[in-house]
């Protein structure tokens, strides 16, 4: 099964490659944008999705500062 | 005693630990494959680049074989110290409380500062007097030392926050401005700065030598009781 896992930086925690973003897009026009956030994404195929939980706690993110979320996507 | 200096594809500091800790005491690189600490007193987890630093700074050097023998050398009281990259790598091992960030100026920051020692009482610090100032090189790009409050708070009741950025010092965002922590048992310490490119007179600064002359004399009173 294919899944997909988005990491993004704990509300509150500083995030100044978002913070770089934001402050960039008034010099190329773009406006009304705000709180933009960087994370990761990581694709992989799985056999047996119920690990990936697990996965996630031990290596893909690090719970103290970064929140995951996990989509399984359909049948690649 | 010995010291056993961590080599990750990727480190780039160990050369300089290991011989920062030559003037001190015996000392051996250990390969990341290696199971075997081969009898080190002990750990040093140097700088550089795990792995890339690939998914997050020192988050997959956790895994590596070496890894586990320092965590049940660390588990037994083992005195461990990392530095930079190894301090990241002993966070993220669960081995010491918190997480390292990326510097809240998003800028890589190296130039020689001040580090104050908070804690003299350690045994990586024992070689220092308390609120003493130390010149030691700082490089890194993920040095934003992050803790929740309460835990900071329970830290720094437990006496674990061993030493602080001076002020008025370059500024990476850090958590109460602190540069260095020990775990609760206080035989794990982490630190920034780089105190193994502070030990010559000719880089301009001795200072760092202190910390690793702790770490000798620890071991050593340990191996003698």
């Amino acid at each position: 099964m294919r899944a997909r896992v988005l990491i993004r930086p704990k509300e509150g925690i500083l995030d100044p490659q978002g913070q770089a973003v934001e402050r960039a897009l008034p010099a190329l026009g773009f406006e009304g944008i705000e709180h933009v956030h960087v994370g990761r994404m990581v694709e992989l195929d799985v056999e047996d999705a119920s690990q990936l939980d697990r996965l996630c706690e031990q290596l893909l993110a690090n719970p103290l500062i970064e929140d995951y979320e996990v989509e399984l996507l359909e049948h690649a | 005693m010995k010291f056993g200096v961590l080599r990750f594809p990727g480190s780039c500091d160990e050369v300089d630990a290991l011989l920062a800790c030559r003037r001190f005491g015996e000392a051996e690189l250990l390969w990341h494959h290696d199971r075997d600490l081969r009898g080190a007193d002990a750990i040093v987890v140097p700088g550089g680049f795990s792995y890339g630093d690939y998914l997050r700074a020192g988050a997959i050097a956790r895994f590596s074989p070496v890894m586990e023998a320092v965590a049940e050398f660390a588990q037994a009281g083992g005195l461990v110290f990392g530095i930079c990259n190894g301090f990241q790598v002993l966070c993220e091992a669960n081995l010491l409380p918190g997480a390292l960030l990326p510097n809240s100026e998003r800028r890589f920051i190296c130039r020689q500062m001040d580090v104050v020692v908070e804690n003299a009482d350690t045994p990586f610090t024992r070689a220092c007097a308390r609120g003493e100032r130390l010149s030691i090189p700082m490089k890194h790009m993920s040095g934003r030392y992050y803790a929740p409050d309460a835990m900071l708070d329970e830290m720094e009741a437990n006496g674990q926050v061993a030493l602080r950025y001076a002020p008025g010092g370059p500024h990476n965002g850090s958590a109460r401005d602190i540069a260095g922590v020990t775990n609760e048992a206080g035989n794990v310490f982490g630190l920034m700065p780089h105190p193994e490119h502070a030990v010559d007179p000719l880089t301009g600064s001795t200072d760092g030598g202190k910390l690793f002359a702790s770490i000798a004399e620890s071991a050593a009173a340990t191996v003698a009781a």
